[in-house]
């Protein structure tokens, strides 16, 4: 961070001097975030082994190393606030507050997870918790996006729609008629990419044109910003001020959170597409170690107390998943039921 | 709900288009409820590209009767948004081809978001959808579509033919807590008949026998309703009285009213404006053969549907493309009349 009037290259905050976008988050604020970034990691490796066991079926994207983008990007948002996922979206469902025993309950396709077995990864939702679904189609949330944003501004409230989409996203015809008619209608939207550089095996780089998603914000008129999607403390920076902007009345925002997924983009994936050393490179950027890393170096956290947020993680996805297991299927009788609302 | 359904007793009936019925559902709704609003390409300052919206911008302002880009796909994407967070939306396709651009939010999120979710959402949003050939406009400004829709579980379908029931089944749409797709026929806008001055809701799923006869059933929707009348007017000149329903509903379809009549005449037409080949009348067909009034029918099953061909511009061509009251007519008479009894 440079002090106007003096030239960039003079560092004004010494190595150890914590940054700006950490020294906001406070302790408590702090702790909830890596816990929650805890509870999508152990959740998603709990899914793929569950999955691995032929315990569940289907099939799902996972988004481990890419829990700071979810976790920061939803973090300045109030409880109030809506959210709108993707394919990719377990991230931003805890992220949102969703209590992941429903969720694993989801998975197993049981009556009592979050929709009611009818819908499974792809498709979960927690409306009383402000999140308005993930979508197995990509850009499917961006145009509902608009419509929510119309919503809060006709009924004059002061909530925000955050809406996620991955880079590939970027490229359908969704993208830009939501850009657009967001920006006209200055609507309480924040449109947030996470660009993990593969639409499942297509290289960001050969499918647009513009080297960064965020560019494309120039083309609506808003407000157009790339972060380290792995960096908490600079996304959810990032993000407070698209939030803030929605908020009073300045309009959408377009954030882009490079990162990067660790896993294939589902199970049939052979990474045939990246190297093992592409990979390699980006787990070395854990999310989640970076910030820990981060904070002790700070001496804000001590590093037993950090272990006992991933083990109280670790704790309670090991107890939803007996939930999930535990839990009634559906009564085929029943199928038809939510077809229609009476 | 909102709105108060009109009673006989205090109804005050005058002559309106069926543009101009559906222009007064949407006022009365919109006066009742500030949750609904009118969005679409043009129906601002320009009323409407078939004069539908009219006036309303001026009665109701620009931020419930929204012009907007010409992007299809968000706009439907928009109406599932609002609809999802509290609001009521009309969305007007401005010609029923352009929902072809809308598939993926009308289909993928609309129809299914309550389901997927398990019940624990609603979609209650409207679509209007300008459809139908006659106007000289070709192949992409003229299909009839509804079937893809009827298709489709988690919504909704309707056909109006008068303005009583464009206002009706309009009124009945914007309080479902579904997502509607009404498709208007673009020849009946400026057809005239009574309308009720109060608001009214004409139920979805119901269809209404708008002819009674004994000798052959006439099941139609939309415009062909207004064909089949006609041509029963003719047939009963040759001794032949034709039942015509009106569909009014194709999802849900009201398939009691058709098997009642089945049963009574023992012969069925079906005839509809959209493709034949799989089409709306293939599904009524199947529904009688698959129930028990399949033995009350004294001949086999007519369909008169849409040639298998694009709706062509030459206006001969054109007429030829759909059923016509003449086709309609000579069907009705090969199947019910003396030489068959």
């Amino acid at each position: 961070m440079a002090t106007p009037g003096l030239s960039p290259s003079v560092p004004t905050i010494a190595a150890t001097d914590e940054r700006p976008e950490l020294a906001v988050l406070d302790a408590a604020t702090l702790r909830a975030a890596l816990m929650r970034m805890h509870l999508i990691r152990k959740f998603e490796e709990t899914a793929e082994a569950s999955y691995m066991r032929g315990l569940i079926h289907g099939t799902m994207h996972l988004s481990i190393g890419q829990e700071a983008s979810a976790v920061g990007a939803i973090l300045p948002l109030r409880p109030d606030d809506y959210i709108l996922s993707t394919h990719r979206g377990h991230g931003h469902c805890i992220a949102k507050g969703a209590d992941p025993a429903l969720m694993l309950a989801e998975f197993f396709g049981k009556e009592n997870g979050y929709c009611r077995g009818r819908g499974g990864s792809m498709h979960i939702a927690d409306v009383e918790g402000g999140n308005l679904g993930a979508n197995g189609i990509v850009a499917g949330g961006l145009p509902i996006a608009v419509g929510v944003g119309m919503s809060i501004k006709m009924q004059k409230q002061d909530r925000v729609c955050m809406v996620f989409f991955g880079d590939g996203a970027t490229n359908e015809g969704a993208f830009h008629e939501a850009l657009n008619m967001a920006s006209i209608w200055k609507l309480p939207v924040v449109f947030v990419c996470e660009n993990n550089k593969y639409g499942m095996s297509m290289d960001i780089a050969f499918a647009m044109a513009v080297p960064h998603v965020a560019d494309r914000a120039s083309a609506y008129a808003m407000p157009g910003v790339a972060v380290d999607g792995n960096d908490l403390p600079a996304v959810a920076a990032a993000a407070r001020v698209a939030i803030d902007r929605a908020r009073t009345g300045g309009g959408p925002s377009l954030l882009e959170c490079k990162t990067y997924r660790w896993r294939g983009h589902s199970k049939s994936d052979r990474n045939l597409y990246r190297t093992k050393d592409e990979i390699e490179t980006w787990r070395k950027r854990d999310p989640i170690r970076l910030l820990e890393a981060e904070l002790t170096e700070l001496g804000r956290f001590e590093a037993t107390e950090l272990a006992a947020i991933e083990k109280a993680a670790i704790s309670e996805i090991e107890s939803a998943l007996e939930f999930a297991k535990a839990s009634p299927d559906p009564d085929p009788s029943q199928l038809t039921r939510d077809v229609y609302a009476d | 709900m909102p709105i108060e359904l009109a009673t006989a007793a205090t109804t005050e009936v005058r002559e309106l288009s069926y543009a101009e019925a559906i222009r007064e559902g949407l006022a009365q709704a919109m006066e009742a409820d500030p949750r609904v609003f009118l969005f679409g390409e043009d129906v601002g300052v320009y009323g409407g590209a078939f004069g539908v919206s009219g006036d309303l911008h001026k009665r109701f302002g620009p931020e419930r009767v929204i012009d907007t880009p010409i992007s299809e796909l968000g706009l439907a994407g928009a109406a599932v948004g609002a609809a999802l967070t509290g609001m009521r939306p009309v969305l007007e396709i401005q010609f029923s081809d352009f929902i072809t651009l809308a598939m993926e939010q009308i289909v993928n999120q609309a129809a299914k978001i309550r389901f997927m979710f398990g019940g624990k959402a609603s979609v209650p949003m409207v679509v209007r959808l300008p459809a139908g050939s006659g106007t000289g406009a070709a192949g992409q400004h003229s299909q009839s579509l509804e079937a893809w829709f009827a298709h489709v579980p988690g919504l909704k379908v309707v056909q109006p033919s008068t303005p009583h029931d464009a206002k009706g089944l309009l009124l009945a749409a914007i309080d479902d807590p579904n997502p509607v797709l009404i498709f208007e026929h673009k020849l009946l806008y400026k057809t005239k008949g009574h309308v009720p001055t109060a608001p009214y809701r004409v139920p979805i799923g119901q269809a209404i026998v708008r002819r009674q006869g004994r000798d052959v059933t006439i099941v139609a929707a939309s415009i062909m309703t207004l064909r089949a009348l006609a041509a029963a007017e003719r047939l009963a000149q040759e001794g032949i009285e034709a039942e015509v329903i009106d569909l009014r509903s194709l999802r849900p379809i009201d398939f009691a009213t058709i098997a009642a009549s089945v049963a009574k005449t023992g012969r069925l037409v079906i005839v509809y404006e959209g493709v034949k080949t799989m089409g709306i009348g293939a599904e009524i067909a199947a529904m009688v053969a698959e129930n028990e009034v399949f033995h009350a029918l004294k001949a086999p099953i007519v369909r008169l549907g849409g040639a298998d061909s694009p709706i062509p511009y030459n206006p001969v061509l054109e007429k030829a493309t759909v059923p016509q009251e003449d086709d309609i007519f000579k069907a009705a008479r090969r199947l019910a009349g003396p030489e068959q009894s």
